[in-house]
């Protein structure tokens, strides 16, 4: 007899201990994953829960699961990624360490891209400010609080995606915290990661911080224009990005004095472009 | 990193785990833990104890297998296992290496009751 649930218990075991096998398969309505004694000559490991077996674990007891610890974040985010897709929009992950000049390289590419429909998803621990600072530039953007929180993550992003009202074919920038640990991790279903460094960090940067190089496909290399009065080394900047992603674009500019600035827009167009293309194709 | 936040999703795993299987205890985690993810295991051993607080894996036994790293080198076009994020090439000595495995963390199996 079963101990779990008595069946198997009655007036005809035998005739019945075959119905009882068979309704304890995995996924029938009665199984409820135990062992049974499979009568004689038969070791079967594979009829447990986990349809295995591992020595030193009782297999009826293990549950495979095999699942990566940020599934739910990747859910979301590919929630997002189609949301986008349907909109025809272009979604950007900022990324940096605090300082790099993220806020301001935003204000001056909304000026920059007059005309064209675009949204801000603004990323912090604490304040509105930057939010702030966006709205006065015309373009509608989002404040997201993280609180404690050192990263965005992609439930934030689509509940902040759900109140924007986006425009189709229009872009999407998301301002990540600055920290260029945490968010390498958290994939918010935008289209393309891109960090930003400004001259003055250190040319060794990517290598202490390589996870979220490896995720970028575009590196600003920002303040340029401070360059000459420091010792930055633009080349060896340059060369330790690709060090740690040999496929990375970089572009040199200042949001400052605007140089370079045309050539982040038309990158901008570019992949919105392709992205328009792949979707028609 | 993040660990917080990872044991949170470890915990929000065991419970949907629960209510699917139907157990009340969680004995034995085990993660597979890739080279490259960049968890720091004692902090996140850390976070579990104090994250499964109330949890059917309260008191669980965390296991954390370590994965790999391996890198497609774009001097000889070789997968190669390395190390170390910055390691070179062990075939030819490049140093661009990009990383094709090695940032798993995930889940592998659990022994419940």
């Amino acid at each position: 007899m079963c101990t779990v649930c008595g069946c198997g218990d009655g007036a005809k075991p035998g005739g019945l201990a075959l119905n009882h096998d068979a309704a304890h398969r995995p996924g029938s309505a009665h199984h409820h994953g135990h062992d049974h004694d499979r009568g004689q000559g038969q070791l079967h490991f594979g009829t447990g829960p986990a349809g295995l077996s591992v020595a030193g674990v009782s297999q009826a007891r293990l549950i495979e699961v095999e699942t990566n610890i940020l599934a739910k974040n990747d859910a979301l985010a590919t929630g997002n990624r189609r949301v986008l897709r349907a909109l025809g929009a272009y979604a950007v992950n900022l990324v940096s360490s605090p300082g790099s000049g993220k806020t301001t390289l935003l204000v001056k590419t909304i000026a920059a891209m007059a005309g064209v429909p675009l949204a801000v998803i603004e990323g912090d621990q604490q304040t509105e400010n930057d939010a702030e600072r966006i709205r006065a530039t015309g373009a509608p953007a989002i404040q997201i609080n993280t609180g404690k929180g050192c990263h965005l993550d992609a439930d934030m992003v689509g509940r902040a995606m759900e109140r924007l009202n986006l425009t189709p074919g229009g872009f999407l920038f998301i301002e990540n915290v600055g920290n260029l640990v945490c968010p390498a991790a958290f994939d918010l279903g935008e289209d393309a990661k891109v960090a930003i460094l400004s001259v003055t960090e250190g040319e060794d940067k990517p290598l202490k911080y390589p996870d979220m190089f490896t995720a970028a496909r575009l590196a600003l290399l920002n303040k340029v224009d401070l360059a000459p009065h420091t010792d930055a080394d633009l080349d060896a900047y340059e060369a330790n990005l690709r060090r740690v992603n040999p496929r990375i674009d970089i572009l040199r500019v200042s949001a400052r004095t605007g140089e370079g600035m045309a050539g982040w827009v038309t990158w901008l167009r570019r992949q919105h472009a392709a992205k328009t293309l792949a979707k028609a194709g | 990193m993040h660990e917080m936040s990872l044991a949170e999703g470890i915990r929000q795993m065991v419970l949907a785990e629960a209510q699917r299987h139907g157990f009340t205890a969680v004995r034995r985690l085990r993660l597979e833990i890739g080279r490259f993810a960049g968890v720091e295991k004692t902090a996140l051993a850390f976070c579990f104890d104090v994250v499964m607080r109330g949890s059917p894996a309260e008191g669980a036994e965390l296991e954390m297998i370590d994965l790999p790293g391996v890198a497609m080198c774009y001097d000889c076009m070789r997968e190669v296992e390395i190390a170390d994020r910055l390691d070179p090439c062990p075939i030819c000595g490049g140093g661009r290496l990009v990383p094709v495995a090695g940032d798993e963390m995930r889940i592998k199996d659990m022994e419940v009751v």
